[in-house]
Parts: C-alpha cells; sequence; structure tokens
C-alpha cells in the first residue's frame, strides 16, 4: 500500500517534471550560436558582427575603373552628360528615389521647402531651391557629387543610393527643373489642349 | 482491522483513470495555451531603447518614407536598423542639441553603435525574408501593424508559425498594390479597397505569387 501510493507520486512527478522541461528545451534551438545580422558581439573589440571588408578590397564586378558613373567627372571636370542612357525607367525610379532620401528636405518639387526645412526653420541653413539658374546652369554631375560627398551641411548618401540610383536622381532632378520652368509652348501640341482644358 | 477500502473506492479508482488521463491533458493544453499568450510571444511589450525613438513623430508628423532608415528593405532579407549617421543627417540641422539626442551625438562622436533592442525576434531555426515579401504586395502594416501610430516600437502579432500560415493559406485577404506597402490605412493618402479579396485574387495572379509551395515546410525551415 505504502509503495503504491509512492509509486503514483513519482509517476505524477514524472509527468510534470517531462512537460516542463518540454515547454523548456526549446529555448536552445532558438537562439543558435550563430550571428544575426547587426547582434551584438563578445569577440570583436568594437562589439559589432557587420565587419567592414579590409581596406581596398574589391567584391567581384565592382572595380570601380568607370570615373564616369563613380565619380561624377570626366578628366577631372563635372560630368555634363550621363553615363548611361536615360530612359523612362531611369526617370520613375529616380522619382521614387528622390521622395524617399531628398523629398524629406528639398520638398517633392525640390524648392528646398521640405518638412524637416520647415521644422528647422532659421535655426537650420536651408537647403537650396533646384529652381535658380546657377542650379539649373550646373553640370549633372554636381548633383552626382552632392549626393556621393554631401555638401556644406548636407550629409552624404552614399552609403544608402546605389550609384545608379544616385544617377536616377540626377536625372530626376533634371525633371523638375524642367517642369518647374516650362511654359505652355513646352508641352506637345496633342496634349495642349487637355491641359487648357483641365484647368478652366 | 477495519476495511481500509469502501465500497466508494471502485468510483474513485475507475475516475481516477479518466481523471489521470484529464490531468495530463491539461497540463499539455495549458502549455500551448500559455506558450500561445503575450507574455511568451511578448506582444504589445515596449522594450527599454538607448534613446526613445518615436516612430509616430518622424513616420506620420513628419512623413519620413520608411525606406529612408530601413534602407535594405526591398533587396535583402534583413530590414536594416539606421546608422548612427542616418539619424545625424537630419540631427545635426534640427534638435541639435536635446538632450534626449545625447546617445545619438556620443555614438557618432566615438564611433561606437548604438545598441538598439530587438523587437521582433524569431527563433533562430526560422528562415524569412524581407524582400520577397515587400516585392510581392505584402505592406508593412500587414504585419507589424500601424507603426505609423507607435510613440515607443512594439511587436503588434504573434510571429508564431499559425499566424504565418495564416497568410500564406490565403495571401489574397493581405496582398496590396505594390504602391502602397510603405502606406498605413490611417494615414489619408491610402484608402484600402472597398473588395480586398477581389482585389487580392487579381494581384496574386498578376503578381504571380507561387502559392502552391507557400505550406512546405522547408520554405521556413530550411
Ligand atoms: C536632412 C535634410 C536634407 C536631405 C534629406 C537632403 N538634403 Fe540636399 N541639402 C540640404 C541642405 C541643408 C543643403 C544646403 C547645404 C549648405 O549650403 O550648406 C542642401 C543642398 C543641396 C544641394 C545644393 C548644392 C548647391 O550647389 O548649392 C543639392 C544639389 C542637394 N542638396 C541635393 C540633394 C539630393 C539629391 C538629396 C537626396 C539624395 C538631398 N539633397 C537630400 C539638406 C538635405
Ligand atoms: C527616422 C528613421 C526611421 C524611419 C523613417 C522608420 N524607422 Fe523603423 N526604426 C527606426 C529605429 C531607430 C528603430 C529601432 C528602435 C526601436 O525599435 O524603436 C526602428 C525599429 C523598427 C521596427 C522594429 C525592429 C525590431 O527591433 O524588431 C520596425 C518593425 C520598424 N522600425 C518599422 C518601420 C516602418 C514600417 C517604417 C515606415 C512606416 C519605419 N520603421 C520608419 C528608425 C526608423
Ligand atoms: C529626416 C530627418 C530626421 C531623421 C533621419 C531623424 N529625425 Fe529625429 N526628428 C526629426 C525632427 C524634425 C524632429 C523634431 C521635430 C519637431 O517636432 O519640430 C525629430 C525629433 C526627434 C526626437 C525627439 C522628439 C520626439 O518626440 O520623439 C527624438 C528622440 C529623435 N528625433 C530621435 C531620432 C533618432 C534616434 C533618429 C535615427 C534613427 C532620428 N531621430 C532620425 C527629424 C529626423
Ligand atoms: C510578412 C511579414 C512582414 C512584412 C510584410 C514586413 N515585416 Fe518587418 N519583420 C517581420 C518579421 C517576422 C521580423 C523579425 C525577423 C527576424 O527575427 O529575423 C521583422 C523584422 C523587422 C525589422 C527588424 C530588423 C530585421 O530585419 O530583422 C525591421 C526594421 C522591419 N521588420 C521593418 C519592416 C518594414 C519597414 C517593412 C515594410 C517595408 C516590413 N518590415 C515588412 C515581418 C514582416
Ligand atoms: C500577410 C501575408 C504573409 C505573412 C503574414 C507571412 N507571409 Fe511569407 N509570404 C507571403 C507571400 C505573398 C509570399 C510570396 C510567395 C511567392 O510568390 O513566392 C511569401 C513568401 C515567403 C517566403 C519565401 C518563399 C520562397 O519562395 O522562397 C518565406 C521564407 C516566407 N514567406 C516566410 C514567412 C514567415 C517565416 C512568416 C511568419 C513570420 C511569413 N512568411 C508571414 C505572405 C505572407
Ligand atoms: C510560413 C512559414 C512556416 C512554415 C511553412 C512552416 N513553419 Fe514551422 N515555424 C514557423 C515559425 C515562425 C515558427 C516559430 C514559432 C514560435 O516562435 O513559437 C515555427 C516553429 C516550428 C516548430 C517548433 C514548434 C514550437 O512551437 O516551438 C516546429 C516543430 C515546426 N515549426 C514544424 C513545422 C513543420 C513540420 C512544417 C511543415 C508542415 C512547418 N513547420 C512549416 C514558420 C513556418
Amino acid at each position: 500500500m505504502k509503495s503504491n501510493q509512492y509509486q503514483l507520486t513519482s509517476l505524477g512527478l514524472l509527468c510534470l517534471i517531462c512537460v516542463t522541461t518540454l515547454a523548456a528545451c526549446r529555448q536552445d534551438m532558438h537562439d543558435q550560436p550563430k550571428y544575426e545580422p547587426y547582434e551584438v558581439s563578445s569577440f570583436f573589440d568594437d562589439k559589432r558582427t557587420a565587419r567592414n571588408p579590409v581596406e581596398g578590397t574589391i567584391a567581384r564586378g565592382n572595380l570601380r575603373a568607370d570615373d564616369h558613373l563613380y565619380t561624377g567627372k570626366v578628366n577631372g571636370e563635372l560630368a555634363t552628360t550621363f553615363p548611361f542612357e536615360v530612359t523612362r525607367e531611369v526617370l520613375e525610379r529616380g522619382q521614387e528615389r528622390f521622395g524617399i532620401y531628398c523629398a524629406p528636405c528639398h520638398s517633392s518639387i525640390g524648392d528646398g521647402n521640405g518638412m524637416i526645412a520647415q521644422r528647422g526653420g532659421s535655426s537650420m541653413k536651408q537647403p537650396a531651391t533646384y529652381h535658380s539658374q546657377q542650379m539649373r546652369d550646373m553640370p549633372v554631375g554636381h548633383f552626382f557629387d552632392v549626393m556621393t560627398n554631401g555638401f556644406g551641411s548636407m550629409y552624404s548618401y552614399s552609403e544608402r543610393i546605389s550609384v545608379r540610383d544616385r544617377w536616377a536622381i540626377a536625372a530626376y532632378i533634371r525633371v523638375l527643373q524642367m517642369s518647374q520652368n516650362a511654359s505652355i509652348e513646352d508641352v506637345p501640341a496633342a496634349q495642349r489642349q487637355r491641359l487648357i482644358m483641365g484647368e478652366q | 482491522m477495519p476495511q481500509i477500502f469502501t465500497p466508494a473506492a471502485n468510483t474513485v479508482a475507475k475516475a481516477s483513470i479518466v481523471g489521470g488521463f484529464l490531468l495530463v491533458a491539461s497540463l499539455l493544453s495549458s502549455v500551448f495555451y500559455l506558450g500561445s499568450t503575450s507574455y511568451v510571444t511578448r506582444q504589445q511589450d515596449v522594450r527599454p531603447q538607448p534613446v526613445p525613438f518615436s516612430h509616430r513623430h518622424h513616420v506620420n508628423q513628419l512623413g519620413i518614407d520608411c525606406r529612408y532608415c530601413h534602407t535594405s528593405v526591398e533587396e535583402s532579407n534583413f530590414a536594416g536598423l539606421p546608422q548612427t549617421k542616418t539619424c545625424m543627417s537630419c540631427h545635426s540641422m534640427v534638435w541639435t542639441d536635446a538632450p534626449m539626442l545625447e546617445p545619438v551625438r556620443e555614438s557618432y562622436a566615438t564611433g561606437e553603435s548604438l545598441e538598439w533592442v530587438r523587437v521582433h525576434d524569431l527563433p533562430d531555426y526560422v528562415y524569412f525574408n524581407h524582400s520577397i515579401h515587400v516585392n510581392k504586395g505584402i505592406g508593412c502594416e500587414s504585419c507589424h501593424g500601424a507603426v505609423n501610430e507607435m510613440a515607443l516600437m512594439f511587436q503588434e502579432n504573434s510571429l508564431q508559425m499559425m499566424w504565418c500560415l495564416e497568410c500564406h493559406r490565403n495571401p489574397e485577404a493581405h496582398i496590396r498594390d505594390r504602391a502602397d506597402i510603405y502606406k498605413f490605412e490611417s494615414q489619408p493618402d491610402y484608402d484600402p479597397p472597398a473588395d480586398q479579396l477581389a482585389l487580392g485574387e487579381q494581384l496574386v495572379r498578376s503578381y504571380k505569387v507561387n502559392k502552391i509551395q507557400l505550406e512546405d515546410c522547408s520554405i521556413c525551415h530550411r
């Protein structure tokens, strides 16, 4: 009789242990001994698991031999042409990227009156408008260069915007400059009528 | 010597057989139940961060796109967290001496990373990829909830397998036009479709969502 009770309690205890360990042991596979992106490392001094490549490393297909494409300069002078053909797709890509990275400060039409510029007010250096004569006369390479290296108080965007996207944005800035300085004569005759009707 | 067992003991013995099963079953189910409570999944739980960063402020009030900060969300499995330099691209000009932002300035000056505490974290045995979802028409809101209204970040959904499968079995109920991925229902420039299922079926076809394989164990457990 005594042993019967003893057996029952130990069976109960065993059940309980099984269930609780089952519930607990899964944590092992939850956090495996590998690094996830940006996880803190206890191995490196700066605690970063994301390592920079050794200085001078060139990944396959990333040899920056094309000066025009990668620096926006041709023979040391700011480029006046694009390194690849500007198609409608390139312009649309440029419009999208401009909206993400530039519009917060430069506004979606590029007059320099974006939300951050408004919030910053007089305490901050205001971004220049793209629609001055001086900016219209700038070679496109200048816009590429500003994005790549920064300009005055504006930071560089080279880590976040790929080279081709920077050219696409530069092309879109040209579109903005054209559209903000356009007259009715610039609209193809076929569409002109529609525009005039729409305005009424 | 008196009788130890009264006749009632027979009933007790029979009941204990059933009772034993019930006990084990209820223990097991309570383990499963506990596993899906927000205590375990840590839903709605705000973590202490080095800087109290507000998505509501930066997204809704300032209108900054998710990709300004989470740059790699379209191209890689990892959405990416902003470098200190990204914060400083604005905070070198606005709110330049707010005490709240001291850790950001210090990190920029010393080069030491800000250590954001992870809010969403799948177990390491699950493979997840942002780019495929974003490019096939699943918006941030479908998984992360109304980020644009979060003063502090928290996890909206359980992120358990059941939750992933609910959508993988029925993506029509969630899929959106690619132009609306970064928009939220509470924002004025987004109006949800009148008939989500009709639009959903059409988008699943035109985005070529590969529905057959979406329940295979091997796509998430590689
Ligand atoms: C955080 C706000 C901010 C963002 C975002 C921003 N800029 Fe600027 N930008 C400025 C400010 C401020 C200036 C003026 C800097 C000065 O004069 O010191 C400026 C100046 C410029 C100029 C003028 C250079 C000149 O010749 O006067 C160009 C071109 C420019 N930005 C392009 C861009 C492009 C392209 C992007 C998007 C990739 C961008 N900016 C994003 C704030 C910003
Ligand atoms: C100004 C920069 C910025 C913008 C814009 C931004 N975020 Fe964030 N986001 C952060 C920072 C910094 C963190 C880490 C701190 C935290 O968790 O609150 C973060 C964290 C997150 C997390 C949680 C990450 C984790 O630890 O699991 C999600 C989800 C997220 N953001 C989604 C979004 C979405 C969706 C948008 C667009 C609506 C957006 N973010 C826009 C900076 C930004
Ligand atoms: C595109 C510009 C921009 C970027 C990028 C940006 N901020 Fe801000 N942030 C602002 C502006 C503008 C304000 C204050 C606006 C106001 O209310 O006038 C602000 C306010 C804040 C505040 C205090 C206000 C509040 O209510 O939360 C904190 C904290 C803050 N930012 C943290 C960050 C961090 C951390 C990052 C980097 C992940 C970041 N910001 C990136 C523009 C930016
Ligand atoms: C299909 C669901 C889903 C969608 C859509 C989604 N996310 Fe996530 N997100 C997750 C999950 C799950 C995690 C946790 C990933 C992990 O732990 O590996 C996560 C993590 C994150 C993180 C933390 C860093 C990381 O990559 O782990 C950020 C930031 C983030 N998401 C931002 C976004 C933004 C911005 C969007 C919209 C463009 C978005 N997410 C769309 C499910 C989603
Ligand atoms: C709101 C809907 C939704 C949710 C929630 C969701 N997914 Fe998906 N997922 C999709 C769609 C749509 C696809 C694209 C299918 C295709 O065409 O390949 C996809 C694809 C994937 C793929 C890539 C499959 C491949 O072809 O390689 C993985 C991996 C994946 N999801 C994992 C997850 C995980 C893990 C979760 C939960 C944390 C999750 N998903 C939650 C909708 C969703
Ligand atoms: C859409 C992605 C997805 C698919 C498909 C999927 N799983 Fe999972 N699975 C998950 C996620 C996410 C978790 C993590 C749940 C959590 O955090 O508790 C998980 C967890 C698990 C676990 C651990 C159980 C637990 O609660 O800890 C097992 C076992 C598992 N999955 C088996 C399978 C099997 C078998 C299949 C195929 C029939 C499958 N999974 C298909 C996403 C998926």
